[in-house]
């Protein structure tokens, strides 16, 4: 049993009563049975010794979830989700069924990892292998630690934050994304148990791209990952969250939250790369990913970026937004979706644009494979007091095959007249001359296909980070695997 | 003798259940320059998409051996490795692709069918800078997407440099003088001229005189009637130019 159980006779209590009950559960072992209900949100926050507000919040949270509907106005088919069918919470390191050496893992994931040129030594971490079986990271991490240390930057875990600046967090979690959102908000407030906290003080550049690749110290946060970045005022940070290779992971459903707080003059670029688990070629299987990204450019001359690759999991619900509360605010999105096989994506953005001169810029580029549907969905919102508003949106469609399909539903509210909004979409096939000029030139089907992808999405790769964009462009390729011929 | 580089006999090619190609026979050997002339619609750029295995352009009968192989069985890629060049009448853009990428793609495909490693990327940087340079084409041109925004000139320079740098065995450019003034003209002339070593042969589908005036073909040959109608020596172009394709075409009903 754990130490918080030990120490803490209310939590004691409530796995037994769990037993008692008649939940098949191993009080020994630090995972909780399969269901949720208030006591399950109880014991997540006396596992993590959490203040008291915290609870209470997550059980108004939960109050509000157990009343809500799953959304149903996405481009999605989603099979039903039994949410009582789901641990809620494992004890870190408590790791089901881990391989303990990369010779217990899937031969098929290792070729990954090489077609996208993931280091030797990285991969095992990667695929799950136990933690004491990985060497490297932690040397890495904490030079890591030190540097940011000195700028006075703050990154840990969320879980650490809670302990550590509590009234950080009180002052700031549900502040952009209340947990009354949308239903999966909603679950995630209720449940989450760790993700990733950064505070970048007054006028301070974030020494270094902060990346959850270093956040080694806890696993199994991704399934209701919580994310909070507070970027005070004339500050800067970039944050790369996820990597290209596709990570061992157990849990069907995702629901993450992140939140980003932008004051005066800040700035935060955001750039993930998503790369669950897809599905196999006929479906079966892959990551429900439902995700509440949302940035708030909460003072002047804040500015707010988020770029994302998005080529995994098996259905994809996703809009990481932009609050232009603050006057000369700006707002970017800029997006990669891939989808491949029998893959879903429905994915966009919105852009609100509530402050004076906001102004917003969207670029989303969507590959659809095999029997895939991929839809872009978009907001603009131009409140009536956002006097110079403009908005750039550029959507382009890009089809390989017969089968699969590509969406655009741009939303525009607009409530300012002389907001300034652009909007432009497209929607092609990949062109027969381009393949043929491409293979005339020597190059096989499959590289000229990846070739044309790449180039299609250049704008977008352009934004990442350079090394991420790199290996973006591998991942690509590895994601449209067998769409061609 | 040894087997001609190209070896074409009696080709029938149908587009769309229309047959445009009727027996057309042709032999190339190494070294050599051959000139294809004919009125519009002839089927001359039919023949050169054929030969590079566009999907279409149906063979229903003959044969095309390269290098005593069968052309025809391979793929374009496998043509394109085995050192057949097509210059597009029409070269197509691929936004976001650098056009020295996608050269150096092309190279390092063709190298691996040979069994040879990559090429050394400054080595050929410093290639294709200077065959750009030969070619007056503006360096900035290299980074910018494939075709993207060239003006019709710079596209045709931009094919004549693919072919510089890739070194084929057999070049067909398709019209690759079209639309290019006098200068730009004479700059491929020269490209073609430098590359013309004895150790590949090139087949020039043209409408102009001028152009062969600064090549001057071994052969010229007068594609009409999905056949070629006539072959002659570099006398044939200037005929031509005075008399046009008249005799050529099928008699007024
Ligand atoms: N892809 C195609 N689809 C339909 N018809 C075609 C196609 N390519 C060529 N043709 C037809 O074949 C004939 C020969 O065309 P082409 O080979 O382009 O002639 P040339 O290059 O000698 O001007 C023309 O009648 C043309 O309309
Ligand atoms: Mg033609």
């Amino acid at each position: 049993m754990s130490r918080t159980a030990e120490r803490n006779p209310e939590v004691r209590q409530l796995l037994e009563r769990k037993y008692r009950h008649g939940f098949v559960t191993d009080i020994e072992s630090d995972t909780l049975p399969p269901g949720l209900d208030e006591d399950v949100i109880r014991v997540i926050s006396a596992r993590k010794e959490e203040p008291e507000f915290l609870l209470d919040w997550r059980l108004r949270a939960y109050r509000y979830w157990r009343e809500a509907q799953e959304p149903s106005w996405a481009k999605l088919n989603i099979p039903p989700i039994d949410y009582q069918a789901i641990s809620y919470y494992s004890a870190p390191g408590a790791a089901k069924d881990a391989p303990k050496s990369l010779d217990e893992v899937d031969p098929r994931l290792l070729e990954t990892y090489d077609k996208l040129g993931i280091p030797l030594h990285e991969r095992a971490r990667l695929a799950g292998v136990a933690v004491d079986a990985v060497f490297d990271s932690v040397s890495v991490a904490t030079t890591f630690k030190s540097r940011l240390a000195e700028a006075g930057v703050i990154f840990c875990p969320f879980s650490e934050a809670v302990r550590e600046h509590p009234e950080l967090v009180r002052k700031y979690l549900g502040s952009v994304v209340p947990y009354r959102d949308n239903y999966f908000a909603a679950l995630n407030s209720a449940v989450f148990t760790d993700g990733s906290f950064v505070y970048i003080p007054k006028n301070t550049r974030c020494p270094m791209e902060l990346s959850t690749y270093f956040r080694i110290n806890e696993q199994n946060t991704g399934q209701f990952e919580r994310t909070l970045i507070v970027a005070e005022e004339g500050s800067e940070v970039s944050y790369l969250e996820g990597c290209t290779a596709p990570m061992r992971d157990e849990n069907q459903l995702h629901a993450a939250v992140v939140e980003l707080v932008a004051l005066k003059d800040a700035r935060i670029k955001y750039s993930t790369v998503q790369n669950w688990y897809p599905g196999d070629e006929e479906g079966r299987g892959g990551i429900y990913n439902f995700v509440t990204k949302r940035g708030d450019c909460r003072g002047e001359n804040s500015a707010i970026s988020w770029t994302q690759v998005e080529a995994g999991s098996a259905i994809t619900w996703k809009y990481p937004s932009c609050i232009l509360r603050g006057d000369n605010s700006t707002g970017e999105f800029y997006s990669v979706a891939v989808t491949n096989n029998f893959q879903q994506a429905d994915t966009g953005t919105k852009m609100i644009h509530i402050g004076r001169n906001t102004s917003s810029n969207i670029l989303s580029k969507g590959i659809s494979a095999g029997h895939a549907q991929n839809t872009y969905r978009g907001l603009v919102k131009v409140f009536p007091r956002a006097e110079g508003a403009r908005n750039r949106t550029q959507c382009d469609s890009l089809l390989i095959g017969r089968d699969c399909g590509a969406h655009t539903f741009p939303h525009m509210d607009i409530a300012h007249p002389r907001a300034v909004v652009e909007h432009e979409a497209t929607t092609s096939r990949i062109s027969e001359d381009q393949l043929f000029y491409c293979r005339q030139r020597g190059l096989d089907e499959e590289d000229a296909v990846n070739l044309i992808v790449n180039g299609f999405c250049k704008q977008v790769f352009n934004m990442l980070p350079m090394e991420f964009a790199v290996e973006a462009q591998a991942l690509m390729n590895v994601s449209l695997e067998g769409a061609i011929g | 003798m040894s087997a001609p580089l190209l070896d074409i006999r009696e080709l029938r090619v149908r587009v769309e259940e229309k047959e445009i190609l009727s027996g057309l026979s042709l032999e190339v050997r190494v070294g050599e320059v051959h000139a294809i002339m004919g009125p519009n619609g002839a089927g001359k750029s039919t023949l050169a998409q054929t030969l590079a295995g566009r999907d279409g352009y149906e063979v229903t009968g003959g044969s095309v051996l390269m290098e005593g192989e069968d052309l025809l069985e391979m793929s374009p890629e496998e043509r394109a490795c085995k050192g057949l060049f097509l210059g597009f009448q029409y070269p197509v853009e691929i936004p976001g692709v650098s056009n020295m990428y996608l050269l150096r793609s092309a190279v390092n495909a063709q190298r691996k069918a040979a069994g040879q490693e990559e090429i050394n990327a400054a080595a050929f940087l410093k290639q294709a800078r200077g065959e750009a340079a030969r070619l007056k084409l503006k360096p900035e041109l290299l980074k910018r997407g494939v075709n993207e925004g060239f003006s019709g000139g710079e596209k045709k320079r931009n094919e004549i440099l693919q072919l510089a740098v890739l070194q084929p065995r057999l070049a067909v450019l398709d019209e690759t003088d079209s639309g290019l003034d006098i200068d730009a003209l004479k700059v491929v002339a020269a490209g073609i001229r430098a590359l013309r070593d004895g150790q590949r042969a090139f087949v020039l589908i043209t409408h102009y005189e001028r152009i062969l005036n600064l090549i001057s073909p071994d052969r010229v040959h007068v594609l009409a009637g999905g056949r070629i109608a006539r072959t002659g020596g570099a006398e044939l172009v200037s005929e031509l130019e005075a008399s046009g394709y008249e005799a050529f075409l099928p008699a007024a009903a």
